[in-house]
This record gives C-alpha cells, structure tokens and sequence, in this order.
C-alpha cells in the first residue's frame, strides 16, 4: 500500500519536472501532493492529510493557475491553445488519482477501518486542536503574523504601479 | 512499513524538488520546487511523529506550520513573479540577472 502511494508520488513529481506545458506540470505536482496527502493518512495523521488537500492541492495550486493564466506562458502557451485539454492531457494524472482512489477504497471494501489499521493509531482533529491551541499557542499567533504579512506583502507587490 | 521507508521516500521527493527548482528554466518552476522541498520535509516531520513515541504530537504540528508558511510563501513569491513579469515581460531567472538596469 504505502509503496504504491510514493511510487505514485514519485512517478508523478517526475513527470511534473519533465512537462514542458506548464499547466501539465501542475496537474502532475497535485497528483503528487494528493499522494503525499495519503501518506499522511496512512501514517495516521488525518488532520494534516486534509490541511495538505486543502492549503496544497486547493489554494496554493489555484493561486499558481491564476498566476500562469496572467503570465500566458510563450511558445509552450501558444501551441497549447489550439487544442484545449485534449483527453492525452489529463489522462495521465488521472491515472496515478485513480491508483490512490482504489487505494483508499480497498480498506474500506475489507471491512477495515480505513488505512488507519494495525498498531497504528490515528489522531484526530480534536488532539490536533488540543495541542495546537495549549502548548502551540504562541505558534498560531506567530502564524497569523505571518499570513498577515503575507497578506499585506502580495496585495503591495502585486498592485498595479502608480495605483 | 518502518520508518526509513518514509525517509526515503521524503529524500526522493526533496531530491526531485530541487531538482525542479535547479533545472527547470522559469521562476514558476523554481516556486513549485520549493513546494515540493517543503513538501517533503513534511512527510519527515509527519513519519517521525508516528515513530517516535517520545516526539508525541509535534511532528504533526510542525507539519501544520510548514503548511501555513508554504502558503505564505506561494502568495508572496507569486506576486513578485508577477511584478517580475510587468518589469521586464519575461519570467526566465537568467533574463533578469542584473541588479539594476
């Protein structure tokens, strides 16, 4: 199972380094962040699974969409535009997202409780939270500084000049 | 599985991120290699959090902080990619090599 998972992870960041199209490669690099979002489950760590598929694989990779879309990326760009995704595009990643889907399924088709079996013991959103917001407060503040500075500095540097 | 299975498998990772950032010719590469770098730390912090009893629950935590500075670190970086772009209307790092024109 866990082999299966990083050799998908693997496969796909090469594939992601190889990709000469640029939206190809970030198709392939949430591939490998989706695979790596599994590996987390089955190191029993659900929470930071979802952190991953949601900051990762959603907003990190929406914000380098937009960003190619504005860019529109020379040549490559061009020859990509006459033919819009066409099915040798994404059939790739969605290959390697099928083999991690089964992967997720078959657990729970053996009536397991999902990948998080064995002596492994999965620790939830509670324990997270717990941890994050006693011992880690000093953490999340920090954290919030940073999102704010982080904030602040993409709206300065990415204002039109002389706005 | 045991622990050094998931540290190879992070290596890997790392080793093709930075490989991306090194090889590829465009800022936008170099920022998705980075991710994978971080991305890969990750996987670590995580594995050692589920090996090592006595570390408890702050791999998992460091993971979560990792995640929330890769964020930070995308938005900022992709904004000076951008204002990159308007300055010199290319992304290729070896085109804009000067400090000042």
């Amino acid at each position: 199972m866990f082999w299966i998972t990083s050799l998908v992870a693997i496969v796909a960041t090469l594939l992601a380094i190889t990709r000469l199209n640029a939206i190809h490669a970030l198709l392939y690099l949430i591939v490998s962040l989706l695979s790596v979002a599994v590996i987390f489950l089955q190191l029993g760590a659900p929470f930071v699974a979802a952190i991953e598929v949601i900051v990762y694989a959603g907003a990190i990779m929406v914000l380098f969409v937009f960003v190619m879309m504005v860019l529109d990326l020379g040549p490559h760009a061009v020859q990509a535009e006459g033919k819009l995704l066409p099915r040798r595009v994404w059939i790739g990643p969605g290959l390697l997202a099928a083999v991690l889907l089964v992967e997720l399924l078959v657990p729970l088709a053996m009536g397991s409780a999902g990948p998080a079996q064995g002596e492994i013991q999965t620790v939830g959103p509670k324990e997270v939270g717990m941890e994050l917001f006693g011992p880690y407060l000093i953490g999340v503040e920090l954290a919030g500084f940073l999102l704010l500075a982080g904030l602040v500095g993409a709206f300065h540097l990415g204002r039109e000049e002389g706005a | 599985m045991e622990l050094g299975a998931y540290l190879a498998v992070s290596a890997v990772l790392f080793v093709l991120g930075m490989a991306m950032a090194a090889a590829r010719r465009s800022l936008i590469y170099v920022l998705m290699g980075l991710e994978l770098i971080l991305n890969a730390a990750n996987i670590n912090l995580v594995a050692f959090a589920r090996f090592k009893p006595e570390i408890g629950l702050d791999g998992q935590i460091g993971a979560i902080f990792v995640i929330i500075l890769a964020a930070a670190e995308a938005a900022i970086g992709l904004a000076i990619v951008l204002n990159v772009y308007s300055r010199f209307g290319t992304i290729r790092p070896d085109d804009i090599d000067e400090l000042r024109q």
